[in-house]
């Protein structure tokens, strides 16, 4: 490998790769927002929910882990959103990886609504609380907290899955990468750099989520948890 | 106010539930429970383990839906199926549970204001208001701003006591509040419970503190194996020469606590 020749090949396309950047985050962004969306009260329905709607949970969550991203992309991408009208390929990626997510999500949310103690709940209702409002001033505050570490394994998970939408020529990293190797004839430094930056990604992310989950911490439990 | 009328003020029913079943399965741990609570009375619920208290007491407030049986707050019958009414009912019917049950993540202002905010509809600064002032009642004002893991037992116990006062009910339900405690704390908390009794709060707590209790208890209530078997004055109950079940579960008790019936 010619060293200098690679060098010039990364910083040739720096731009070019940061623009990548940009639409990984804006993927990414928008597909967790949309899994935290849906994520949430699919975990509540599936916890509190009548019987029907929760089998109806169940069987989302089934399909959405049980079917590979791949198969979705096309799915949605060739097959669901154009009747919708949709034709954007970034606005697919959002989407096929949200809905994903939004699966992985609620069972990140269910396990932590379902480790409280049942107290929570009947002391809300005890005070006259509607279920909705115990759900939302009581259960759910306190879930979401316990929630951070598991969604931060889904963000970063999700972050490299967000790689596969280039088959439908999403302009994120790893689509740039492979058109700068191929006009380059650099795909290993060019792989070495998009790993660099993926890597950056997740860092910041994880030190994001890592500071929520410091801010937002319970007074008097201690980060070994509680006594 | 007339004396006459003053008695008849005394005497008001509150809370009345007549015949409440409930199954878990096919173990019938509540049968028939019937009871009345009068105004400003104390009744006290005793029983061995597993008798049924917990259930009878949670069953009042539909936090466990009755399987048969019916409820009155203040002559209006409650029908736990309807939301909205079962909503305002549970307003006025205050719980303290064996374990507190404060949440974790409001600190104790917060667990005070909370309903008052969210159900009551108050404005915020009118519900730290209130809360501030039932904390004050309670001996906790100077601990508000902490947290649950933050506080002892007997504190906690106190914040949720403050937390079910501010909601202005007519009739407490304490269910072992003092069972979770550390002796040293028990004292703490009865003692709320006892400026309450003397205040005129209508109460029924289920407890295994029988000498405390028969100082207040307007009546002992005794269950077993999910139905109400006694229940008179603590005085006639534990009455020397009385052969009732109450004095021997009562005896056998203070035998274990060292304490004289
Ligand atoms: N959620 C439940 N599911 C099944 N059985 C239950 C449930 N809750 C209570 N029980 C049963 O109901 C019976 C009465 O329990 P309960 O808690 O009311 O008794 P208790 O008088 O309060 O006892 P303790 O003094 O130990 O608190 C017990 O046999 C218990 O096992
Ligand atoms: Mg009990």
């Amino acid at each position: 490998m010619n060293f200098e020749k690679a060098l010039r090949a990364i910083i040739d396309s720096l731009p070019y790769m940061l623009g990548g950047v940009w639409v990984t985050v804006g993927l990414i962004v928008g597909a967790l927002a949309l899994g935290f969306v849906l994520g949430v009260p699919l975990a509540v329905i599936q916890v509190y929910g009548r019987t029907l709607a929760r089998r109806l949970v169940v069987l989302y969550v089934w399909l959405f882990r049980g079917v590979p991203i791949l198969v979705l992309i096309f799915l949605f991408y060739f097959g669901i959103l154009p009747h919708l009208g949709l034709d954007s390929a970034f606005l697919a990626g959002v989407i096929v990886l949200g809905l994903t997510s939004a699966a992985y999500q609620s069972q990140i949310f269910r396990g932590a609504i379902q480790s409280l103690p049942a107290g929570q709940l009947k002391a809300a209702r005890a005070l006259g609380m509607t279920d909705t409002q115990a759900i939302s001033c009581i259960v759910l505050p306190q879930a979401l907290r316990l929630s951070i570490p598991g969604w931060s394994n889904e963000f970063s998970i999700l972050l490299k899955d967000s790689a596969l939408v280039m088959v439908i020529s999403v302009q994120e990293i790893m689509a740039r990468t492979r058109s700068v190797a191929g006009r380059t004839h650099e795909p290993v430094a060019m792989a070495l750099f998009a790993g660099v930056l993926f890597f950056i990604l997740t860092w910041i992310g994880l030190r994001l989520l890592r500071g929520l989950e410091r801010r937002v911490r319970i007074k008097g439990y201690s980060q070994e948890g509680s006594v | 106010m007339s004396v006459a009328s003053q008695a008849k003020g005394q005497n008001q029913e509150i809370l009345r539930v007549e015949k409440l079943n409930k199954s878990f399965g096919t173990n019938h741990v509540l049968k028939d429970a019937t009871l009345t609570l009068r105004k400003g009375e104390l009744k006290v619920l005793i029983g061995p383990s597993g008798g049924g208290k917990s259930t009878l007491l949670q069953c009042m407030n539909f936090l466990i839906p009755p399987d048969s049986g019916r409820i009155w707050l203040d002559g209006v019958e409650i029908l736990g199926h309807k939301k909205r009414e079962l909503y305002a009912y549970r307003q006025q019917v205050g719980m303290i549970f064996q374990d507190f049950n404060l949440f974790d993540h409001l600190s104790a202002l917060g667990n005070v204001r909370i309903a008052l905010t969210r159900v009551r509809g108050m404005s915020r600064k009118d519900a730290t208001d209130r809360a501030m002032a039932e904390l004050d009642r309670v001996g906790l004002a100077a601990k508000a701003g902490l947290y649950p893991a933050q506080l002892s037992g007997g504190q906690k116990q106190r914040v949720s006591i403050a937390r079910a006062l501010a909601m202005d009910p007519k009739v407490l339900l304490l269910d072992e509040p003092t069972s979770a405690l550390d002796p040293e704390l028990i004292g703490e908390v009865l003692a709320v419970v006892k400026d309450l009794a003397t205040a005129g709060m209508t109460m029924i707590m289920a407890t295994h503190q029988i000498t405390f209790s028969a100082q207040l208890a307007s009546e002992f209530v005794f269950m077993e194996q999910g139905a109400i078997i006694e229940h008179d004055s603590p005085a006639a109950l534990l009455a020397p020469g009385a052969c009732t079940r109450t004095k021997a579960f009562c005896a056998k008790i203070n035998e274990l606590t060292g304490e004289p019936v």
